[in-house]
């Protein structure tokens, strides 16, 4: 019996052997020497080129069948549910017409409706929730997270998406996590290896290579197709990097392209050994939890970092949370206020392909990496902004809203005054005052026309691009809001 | 992989909702799912909470009292339908919908519309806006910014005005009267995109 099983055995090995060496060897020739080199282009964009092609495709289908059955299909609006019209002031819509500007309002039972009408609208649709789901895509990319309109789904659909099912599940997910993992540990292990060298000079060389080999393999782990714009901008040692904030992969993206020093928790578990390896060979910031509350301390740190010229540039997020790359989010002041020079990057991905938004009350980080993998892939631009130093005059938060506005000038996204950690936390009371200053005005003040042409003046010029939560809120008021909401 | 999105299916009463309020299918949804995006715990109600996390809703003089509006007689919790029933007063007023013979008004009329801003008014509910409910009012939307003396002689304008029986309140017929000229459709009306 022995020699039998013990040949059995042995086949067996043998014949597992043979895919499994084939399967590394096609993974190390064509994925890992690719990744490591930087990639190959042209057959990714033939890649996405063919995806579009079948969402359109898929899309049209959906909607002819929707015709066929006499209904709306659930178009989905990147603007809302509400048709966002040019939002009249209080001014306008309490006293009817701009001609009577001079005579003074009465109240009026109706006064309340518009009050009402914008409590409503906020309701239904606001800048600020909004932001924190996955944003609604115009087409459907085959994707069972991203639908709609399941009961428009024919049986050629039906294969569609099942073939794409396949393609995911089985091909591009299985490769990309052995990729990761591969990754990963033998970035561990250089990074420990590199940590041993007494050589300081080839140490931080060597380091360098390791860390930007690690990021590459991470960046072809996901499939992440990046495209980096301006990159005579790219930071240099010395400074601070900010970018906004979408989800966890964005350090991943910005490091493949040159080495940042990164700022954090120490976490525990298998996040904490990586933390740890990283630091072994090139200076990280990293904080207990104790020294996080200590504001004082974590400035002492990063100003040091930042005034050695030998070290890499600190990448800092400054809204704090992850948003979901519709817009940018109230920058905290804190690392604005070190002084040095500012690099800001604006990145944006296209979520047509797989929606890169971390929404961290929906789902937990391994979960959220498994859906990234299991996408078709992440596609994104990253811009390089020219340095940014603060003026003379300028305090911290007008230098930080500065940065926010050219960020998000750049990537298209819409620039918003609302903390992001409204996310968990409820909203300043003082705002409230906003309105109700602009309303006395209409009802009782009236008296100082000519200031109050001014002001209207100045809150034209000073904010061209309002949005509906902020546009009531004149320039004073705004002001001394916003320095509220900052101690 | 993936969460579920919302179909018709998961909409309880979406036919009737349909009927009553004058919403479309792909509004129903929408609102669906606005909904379960302000409810963040997924208990299949909201709150006030829930409400109070709304900037914009913080931010207005009155949002304490639309947020009242949704939670009548005198229960905590809100459900799909009655979210949808007290949204469906913004819709804008269908001008033709008597043609299919329904005696049934939807939310959206007129009438409808001036006696949901009448609630905002009348905190006690017994159909008139006494004098200190509409200094409350007045308060609330004007706060700090003026004097006392100003809020007394703007209240007593307002009732003096309004007030055609001489009993020193407005009944819902009074407020109606005075609002009679004012294009109310377009004041107190969201416009749904379709």
């Amino acid at each position: 019996m022995p020699p039998f099983t013990w040949a059995v055995h042995n086949l067996l090995c043998r014949c597992l052997s043979i895919p499994i060496s084939a399967w590394f060897t096609l993974l190390c020739l064509f994925i890992i020497v690719p990744a490591v080199l930087g990639g190959c282009f042209s057959i990714r964009s033939l890649y996405l080129r063919t995806l579009l092609k079948i969402f359109e495709w898929a899309t049209l289908r959906m909607e002819m069948r929707a015709k066929e059955k006499n209904q709306q299909l659930y178009k989905t609006h990147t603007n809302g549910i509400i048709a966002k019209e040019l939002p009249a002031s209080l001014q306008q819509e309490i006293r009817g017409s701009a001609s009577c500007l001079c005579s003074d309002h009465e109240f009026d039972m109706a006064d309340i409706f518009y009050f009402c009408r914008r409590g409503v609208e906020s309701i239904v649709d606001d800048e600020v929730t909004k932001r924190f789901s996955a944003q609604e895509l115009e087409s459907w990319n085959l994707l069972t997270r991203s639908n709609y309109n399941f009961h428009y789904i024919n049986m050629r659909l039906t294969l569609l998406w099942g073939l794409g099912l396949l393609t995911r599940y089985g091909i591009l997910l299985p490769l990309r996590v052995t990729l990761a993992v591969t990754g990963i540990s033998l970035f561990l292990f250089l990074t420990t290896l590199v940590g041993f060298l007494p050589n300081a000079a080839l140490r931080s060389y060597l380091s360098e290579k390791v860390h930007m080999m690690g990021y590459r393999m991470c960046v072809s782990s996901l499939t992440a197709i990046i495209t980096y714009h301006n990159r005579e901008n790219k930071p240099k040692n010395g400074g601070i990097c900010v970018a906004n904030h979408t989800t966890p992969i964005d350090v991943i993206i910005l490091a493949s392209d040159r080495c940042y020093s990164l700022v954090g928790q120490m976490h525990r578990g298998l996040l904490g050994m990586i933390q740890r390896g990283m630091v072994k060979s090139s200076p990280h910031i990293w904080f207990d939890r104790s020294e996080v509350k200590d504001r004082h301390l974590v400035a002492k740190r990063l100003s040091d970092h930042v005034a050695d010229k030998t070290k890499q540039p600190i990448l800092i997020f400054p809204e704090g949370t992850c948003i979901n790359n519709t817009s940018v989010m109230m920058f905290k002041k804190g690392s604005f206020e070190i002084g040095c020079t500012i690099y800001p990057v604006a990145i944006k991905y296209d979520p047509r392909f797989g929606d890169a938004f971390w929404n961290s009350s929906k789902c937990g980080l391994v979960w959220y990496l498994l859906s990234m993998m299991s996408s078709w892939a992440i596609v994104c631009s990253v811009w390089y902004l020219p340095p940014m130093n603060r003026e003379e005059g300028e305090d911290a938060v007008q230098f930080a809203n500065r940065v926010k506005a050219a960020i998000a000038a750049r990537g298209g996204l819409v620039d918003l005054i609302w903390d992001g950690g409204l996310k968990r936390a409820k909203v300043n009371n003082a705002f409230k005052e906003g309105l109700q200053k602009l309303y006395s005005k209409v009802l009782v003040g009236d008296h100082e026309d000519q200031s109050e042409r001014m002001e209207t003046q100045e809150k034209k010029k000073i904010q061209p691009q309002d949005n509906e939560d902020t546009v009531n809120v004149c320039y004073h008021c705004r002001v001394l809001l916003l320095k509220e909401h900052f101690t | 992989m993936g969460s579920s999105s919302s179909s018709r299916n998961k909409i309880p009463n979406a036919q009737e909702l349909m009927h009553q309020t004058g919403f479309s299918s792909a509004h129903l949804l929408r609102l669906h799912d606005r909904f379960e995006s302000l409810d963040r715990d997924n208990r299949g109600y909201l709150s006030p909470d829930d409400f109070e996390v709304l900037g914009g809703l913080a931010m207005n003089p009155i949002g304490g009292r639309i947020i009242e509006a949704f939670f009548s007689s005198g229960q905590d919790t809100v459900d799909f339908s009655s979210f949808v029933r007290i949204l469906a007063h913004f819709r804008p007023t269908d001008r033709n919908r008597n043609k299919e013979g329904t005696q049934q008004e939807l939310p959206s009329s007129r009438t409808r519309k001036l006696k949901f801003a009448f609630q905002l008014y009348d905190l006690d509910r017994d159909g008139k806006i006494s004098r200190e409910e509409l200094l409350q009012v007045l308060r609330a939307m004007l706060g700090l910014q003026v004097t006392e003396e100003q809020l007394q002689s703007i209240a007593e304008r307002a009732i003096q005005e309004a007030d055609l029986d001489k009993d020193d309140a407005i009944s819902f017929d009074e407020f109606k009267k005075s609002l009679e000229k004012m294009d109310i459709d377009t004041k107190m009306s969201v416009s749904f995109l379709k």
